[in-house]
C-alpha cells in the first residue's frame, strides 16, 4: 500500500441527491447535500449546520462576571479564545486595564492554546488523514490511527507529546487546558511562579523544535509531492478571490491576542479596519432557512449570495487570511516560512483554500516562537497580575484572533451587572459562507455523470476541512417554531404557487 | 491477543471538550489503539451514520456519548448508538446532568428564536427568515434540519445508560483510569465495575481542596470575584466568594482552586444529593454570619443580604439544571 | 380563579412552637380551610430546600414554613438559618417562574393558635387567587416521560 492514496474506483449513484452525514473530522454537527440533474451533473451543494444551543439567549440574566466561565463551554476545542475574548470584554465593561504581566500571561497561555489546536487539526483532523494517508484512503484508516500507522509510532509519539506539552502549559497558566478559568477584568487570578516558568520554558523549547518539524512535514509530505501541489494551486478547484480579515498589532504585524482587525479586498488593498468600539460598522449576519448557522458578511459590501470577488460581502478569516492581511510576522522562523509561502503561491494575497493548511503550520511556528519570547520575558513572573476594578460594568466588547479566525464577544448588562443583551460573532461562522462557496465549486468540478467514489466524496469534505470549522462555537443559537413558506413546484421544477404563514 | 473492541465517541449538544479529553490521553492513546478500534467518532474518524446503521446490534463494545440531548438528531444518535452498543456511557456532565447547554431551560424556544434571528446586534433579517426543519429552495431542492426540543434533556432521559462519568471535561487522570478499566476488561483481568457513576469520589471537593479550612466557616458578606482581592490560601467561602466545593464531587484535582478561582460545580453532585442547587443553597445559607442582634434584623434586610448572590438560578444550577427537581423555568 | 380549584398546600411546622400552636388551634376548634397538610420537624431549620423544590415538582400550589419567633428557637439559632434559606429560596423560585408569594415564612409560637389559623387561611385564599402552580402541568408531562427503548 503506497501512501498517500489519491485515486480510487468510481461508481454510479442512482439517486439524484447525495447526502453525506455527518460531516466528519471537524468540530460540530453538519451535513452535506449534493443535488444532481438528469445528466448526473451537480446542480447545487448545501453545507448545513444542524446544531444549536442558545447561548445568546440563555446567558441573559447571568452575571457578567460569570461570562468568562460560561462562554468557554461554547467550545471545548477552542475554549481559550472565548475565555480571553470574554475577559477582554469584561476589561472594557468594568473600564479597567490588565496589568502588563497579566497581558503577557494571557498571551503566553493563549500561544500554547494555538499550538494544541493547530497540532490537533493538522495531524489528527486534516493534513494527516487527507494528505498523508491520502484523501482516497479507506475511511476506516483515514484518521489519527491511520496516520500513526503511516508515519510510524516514533513520529506519532512526537506529535502526541508536543500536544501534551501545549495542554500542560495551558493548565499551569490557566487552571485547565479545556475550559480555562483564570481570566478576570483587569488581569488574571494568579501570577506565574518561578518554578512553573522554568517548567514551561523547557517545554517551549521542545515546541519550538516541533514547529520546525511541522514545517518540515509540510515540505516533505505536501510540497514535494507534485500531485498534491497541483491540486492545491488548481484555480478550478479550491480557489476563491475573497476579502480577508485578521488581527494585526499597531505595526500591522500578526498578533493573536490583541490589536485591530484589518480587512483587505481580493486585490490585497486595505479595505477597512475596526476595533471593539466599532465592529458593528463592518460586520453583519444573513439568515438562510436551511441552516441553523447564520452567514456573516461585510456590511459595507453587502450580502450578494454565494459568490466571490470584490462585489460580494463574503470574507474569509483564520490562518490563510491572517497571513494575507499582516504585513509581517514578528518572529524570524515564521516570517521566513511566510516568505517561502507567498513565493510558492505567487504573491499576496493567496487565494488557494487548501493553503490554509500550510498557513496553519506557519502559525504553529509563530505561536511557538512567541511563547518562547513571552516565557523568557522577566516580567512574566511578576506578582502584579491584577488591577481590581472600581466601576460598575456596562457594555463590553472583546475581540481576539481564534485558531479559526476572528472572534467577537459583545455584552451589555443592567445596573445589577446582569446580562441584558449578548452578541457573539464567531470565527467559523464568518468562514461559513466561504465554506459553502468552496463546496459548491468543488462538487461541480469533481462529480460528473453521477459518478462518485469514497475519495471524491472526501474531496468535497476537504472543501470545508481546510477552514478547520468549529460549529459548536458558531451555533450558540436556538430557533423554535418557525414561520413557514411552502413552495409548490411542477414536474419541470417551475414554481407554481407559494403558501406562507 | 484478544480481539480488538470497538469504541465510539458520539456527540449530542456538545462543545467537543470531551472528544479533546480523549485526545489528551496523548501517548496513552497508543495503548488504547492496541486494544480498541475507533469506529464512529465524528471529530476524528470518517464513519458516517449509514455505516453505523449497517452495523449489527451490540457490535460496538463501548460508546462514550457526550453532550446534552437538545434536538431530534441528538436523540436519534443516542437511540441508534444504544442499539448498536453493548455499553453506553454518559460521558461528561452534559450527558449526565445537562451541563451548560442545560441552562437553556431558563428560557423558551420562542425567545431564543427571536433573539438569535432578529435581535442580535449584527443580524440583518428584514424578511424574518428562520431556519426550518423542512425547506424547499427556489431551485426545488429539499433540505431538512433536526427539530429543536422545547427543553434540554440528559442522555438517561432517552436511553438506558450503563455508566456515568461526570466532569467538564473528564481530566486526563480520570481518562487514564478509564483506559485501565477498559484494558483490564479486554485482557480478562477484571470485570467491569457495577453500573452507575464511575471514576468518581463519594466525597466533596472540600475534601480534596488544598486550602486551609478553619474550624468553622462563616460568610460575613457575599462578594463578587471581580471586585475582591483573592487570597490564595484561605477557603473561598470564608472570603465571601461563592464556591461550590461543599456540594460538588471531588475527583478533578481541584484545578480551578489551584489557579485561585472558586469552584462552579462541574463535577456534579455526590450521590447523596437530590438536587445540586438546592443542596448548595442550603449549605450557603447555613454558613452566613449570624449576628448578636439577630432579633432586631427585619426579614427585608435578610432578603437584601441574600440578594448579593446574584442570579441564584444560573449559579446554583450552572451545570445541572435539566436534572434539577424543577428542571425548567415556567410561566405563571 | 374557578371555585373548583382546591389548592394543595404543605405546612412545615417546627415541633416546639408552630406545631404546638397548630395543635392548640385544633383543640380550640378554630375553623381552617382543609386544603393543607402539616409536616412536623423538630426545627424549622430542618426543612431542607430540596423538600420544598420536590413539593413544587410534585404539584404543590403553596408552601408555608412555620417556626419559632427569632430569639425563641428551641435550638437557639435554628430559625436564623431558616430565614436566610427561605429568602434565597424565594429568589430562586421567582427565577423559576413561580410567584414568590407561593412560599411563605411564618413565625408562630406555641400559644398563638389564632395566628396559626389566620396565617393558613389567608395563605390559602392567596393561593386560590394565584391559581394552580404552573408546575402542576409539568408533573403530568413528567409522569408519561419518553420510553427508553432503542430505536
Amino acid at each position: 500500500m503506497s501512501y498517500p492514496k489519491l485515486e480510487d474506483e468510481k461508481y454510479k449513484v442512482a439517486e439524484k441527491v447525495i447526502k453525506i452525514a455527518p460531516a466528519t473530522r471537524l468540530e460540530g454537527h453538519a451535513q452535506i447535500s449534493v443535488f444532481l440533474d438528469d445528466n448526473g451533473e451537480v446542480e447545487d451543494t448545501y453545507f448545513q449546520v444542524v446544531e444549536l444551543r442558545g447561548f445568546e439567549e440563555f446567558c441573559k440574566g447571568r452575571p457578567i462576571e460569570e461570562m468568562p466561565r460560561i462562554t468557554t463551554r461554547l467550545c471545548g476545542v477552542c475554549p481559550w479564545p472565548h475565555h480571553l475574548a470574554s475577559t477582554k470584554a469584561l476589561d472594557m465593561a468594568y473600564n479597567v486595564q490588565p496589568t502588563p504581566a497579566a497581558k503577557k500571561l494571557r498571551e503566553a497561555g493563549y500561544c500554547a492554546h494555538m499550538l494544541h489546536s493547530h497540532i490537533a487539526h493538522i495531524y489528527a483532523l486534516a493534513v494527516g488523514p487527507d494528505f498523508i494517508c491520502g484523501w482516497a484512503a479507506d475511511p476506516a484508516e483515514r484518521n489519527i490511527v491511520g496516520v500513526i500507522n503511516v508515519v510510524g509510532p516514533e513520529i506519532g509519539k512526537k506529535v502526541l507529546v508536543a500536544r501534551a506539552h501545549a495542554q500542560l502549559i495551558q493548565e499551569i497558566i490557566g487552571g485547565k487546558a479545556t475550559h480555562p478559568i483564570f481570566g478576570l477584568p483587569g488581569g488574571v487570578s494568579q501570577s506565574l511562579s518561578k518554578e512553573n516558568r522554568k517548567k514551561i520554558a523547557e517545554m517551549a523549547d521542545e515546541l519550538l523544535e516541533f514547529g520546525k518539524f511541522t514545517l518540515q512535514v509540510v515540505d516533505d509530505f505536501i510540497l514535494k509531492n507534485k500531485t498534491l501541489v497541483d491540486v492545491i494551486v488548481n484555480k478550478d478547484l479550491y480557489y476563491h478571490e475573497t476579502y480577508y480579515m485578521g488581527m494585526v498589532n499597531d505595526k500591522n504585524e500578526l498578533n493573536f491576542y490583541d490589536g485591530q482587525i484589518r480587512i483587505i479586498d481580493p486585490a490585497g488593498n486595505e479595505f477597512s479596519r475596526f476595533g471593539p468600539e466599532n465592529y458593528l460598522e463592518d460586520m453583519a449576519e444573513h439568515v438562510v432557512p436551511w441552516s441553523y448557522l447564520k452567514m456573516p458578511y461585510l456590511r459595507k459590501v453587502g450580502w450578494h449570495g454565494f459568490k466571490d470577488g470584490p462585489d460580494s460581502g463574503i470574507v474569509r478569516v483564520a490562518p490563510l487570511a491572517r497571513l494575507n492581511v499582516a504585513d509581517k510576522i514578528p518572529t524570524p522562523l515564521a516570517q521566513a516560512a511566510t516568505d517561502k509561502f507567498f513565493e510558492v503561491l505567487g504573491g499576496k494575497p493567496a487565494h488557494f483554500t487548501l493553503a490554509f493548511h500550510w498557513a496553519r503550520a506557519i502559525e504553529l511556528m509563530y505561536a511557538a516562537e512567541r511563547l518562547k519570547e513571552l516565557i523568557e520575558d522577566p516580567e512574566i513572573t511578576s506578582e502584579k497580575v491584577r488591577n481590581i476594578p472600581t466601576e460598575k460594568p456596562t457594555v463590553g466588547i472583546g475581540i481576539i484572533a481564534a485558531p479559526r479566525g476572528t472572534l467577537m464577544h459583545h455584552y451589555e448588562c443592567d445596573d445589577k451587572g446582569l446580562i441584558q443583551k449578548l452578541n457573539l460573532l464567531v470565527a467559523s461562522s464568518i468562514n461559513y459562507p466561504a465554506m459553502n462557496l468552496s463546496m459548491k465549486k468543488v462538487a461541480k468540478a469533481v462529480i460528473h455523470k453521477s459518478e462518485v467514489s469514497n475519495g471524491i466524496l472526501n474531496l468535497l469534505e476537504m472543501a470545508f476541512r481546510a477552514y478547520d470549522p468549529c460549529f459548536s462555537c458558531s451555533t450558540h443559537a436556538l430557533p423554535g417554531q418557525m414561520p413557514m413558506r411552502l413552495n409548490v413546484f411542477n414536474s419541470k421544477k417551475e414554481l407554481v404557487k407559494t403558501i406562507s404563514r | 491477543m484478544p480481539e480488538k473492541i470497538k469504541l465510539a465517541l458520539a456527540q449530542g449538544a456538545t462543545c467537543s471538550g470531551c472528544d479533546i479529553a480523549i485526545l489528551d490521553l496523548d501517548v496513552e492513546l497508543l495503548k488504547l489503539f492496541e486494544v480498541a478500534d475507533l469506529t464512529f467518532a465524528p471529530l476524528a474518524t470518517d464513519i458516517k451514520f449509514k455505516d453505523v446503521e449497517a452495523m449489527a446490534d451490540g457490535e460496538i463494545t463501548i460508546c462514550l456519548y457526550h453532550g446534552a440531548v437538545r434536538n431530534s438528531e441528538n436523540e436519534h444518535i443516542a437511540r441508534l448508538l444504544r442499539k448498536k452498543s453493548k455499553i453506553m456511557v454518559a460521558y461528561g456532565i452534559c450527558a449526565a446532568y445537562g451541563g451548560i447547554p442545560g441552562l437553556a431551560n431558563v428560557t423558551s424556544k420562542k425567545k431564543i428564536l427571536d433573539t438569535v434571528y432578529e435581535d442580535t446586534a449584527t443580524t440583518v433579517n428584514p424578511d424574518h427568515t428562520r431556519p426550518q426543519t423542512h425547506h424547499i429552495t427556489e431551485a426545488g431542492h429539499e433540505l431538512e434540519l433536526p427539530e429543536l426540543f422545547e427543553e434540554v434533556k440528559t442522555l438517561d432521559d432517552v436511553v438506558d445508560v450503563d455508566y456515568v462519568i461526570c466532569a467538564c471535561p473528564p481530566t486526563r487522570e480520570m481518562n487514564v483510569k478509564l483506559l485501565n478499566v477498559i484494558l483490564d476488561f479486554v485482557n480478562g483481568k477484571a470485570p467491569l465495575p457495577p453500573k452507575g457513576v464511575i471514576l468518581a469520589s463519594e466525597r466533596t471537593l472540600c475534601d480534596e481542596c488544598p486550602r486551609e479550612k478553619p474550624e468553622k466557616v462563616v460568610i460575613e458578606e457575599i462578594k463578587s470575584v471581580d471586585y475582591t482581592k483573592l487570597d490564595p490560601e484561605k477557603c473561598f467561602l470564608e472570603q465571601g466568594i461563592i464556591c461550590f466545593g461543599p456540594a460538588t464531587r471531588a475527583g478533578c484535582d481541584a484545578k480551578c482552586i489551584v489557579v485561585n478561582m472558586p469552584c462552579r460545580g462541574c463535577m456534579g453532585p455526590t450521590a447523596a444529593v437530590l438536587d445540586h442547587g438546592g443542596s448548595m443553597l442550603s449549605a450557603l445559607a447555613s454558613i452566613i454570619k449570624v449576628s448578636g442582634a439577630e432579633t432586631e434584623i427585619p426579614e427585608e434586610e435578610i432578603a437584601k443580604f441574600m440578594e448579593k448572590l446574584k442570579d441564584p438560578l444560573g449559579t446554583l444550577y450552572r451545570f445541572t439544571l435539566p436534572k434539577s427537581l424543577l428542571k425548567r423555568v415556567v410561566k405563571e | 380563579m374557578s371555585e373548583q380549584f382546591k389548592p394543595k398546600i404543605l405546612v412545615f411546622c417546627c415541633n416546639w412552637c408552630s406545631y404546638a400552636g397548630a395543635d392548640l388551634a385544633g383543640i380550640g376548634r378554630l375553623q381552617i380551610k382543609p386544603y393543607f397538610r402539616v409536616i412536623r420537624t423538630m426545627c424549622s431549620a430542618r426543612v431542607d430546600p430540596e423538600w420544598i423544590l420536590e413539593a413544587f415538582r410534585l404539584g404543590a400550589d403553596g408552601i408555608i414554613v412555620a417556626g419559632c419567633h427569632p430569639g425563641d428557637c428551641h435550638y437557639i439559632g435554628g430559625n436564623y438559618r431558616t430565614r436566610r434559606r427561605m429568602a434565597l429560596l424565594r429568589s430562586l423560585l421567582t427565577q423559576f417562574g413561580l410567584d414568590p408569594q407561593r412560599l411563605e415564612l411564618a413565625w408562630v409560637s406555641a400559644g398563638e393558635a389564632p395566628k396559626f389559623a389566620a396565617t393558613v387561611n389567608d395563605f390559602i385564599d392567596k393561593v386560590i387567587e394565584l391559581g394552580p402552580s404552573p408546575y402542576r402541568k409539568e408533573k403530568t408531562a413528567d409522569a408519561t416521560g419518553s420510553s427508553k427503548e432503542a430505536v
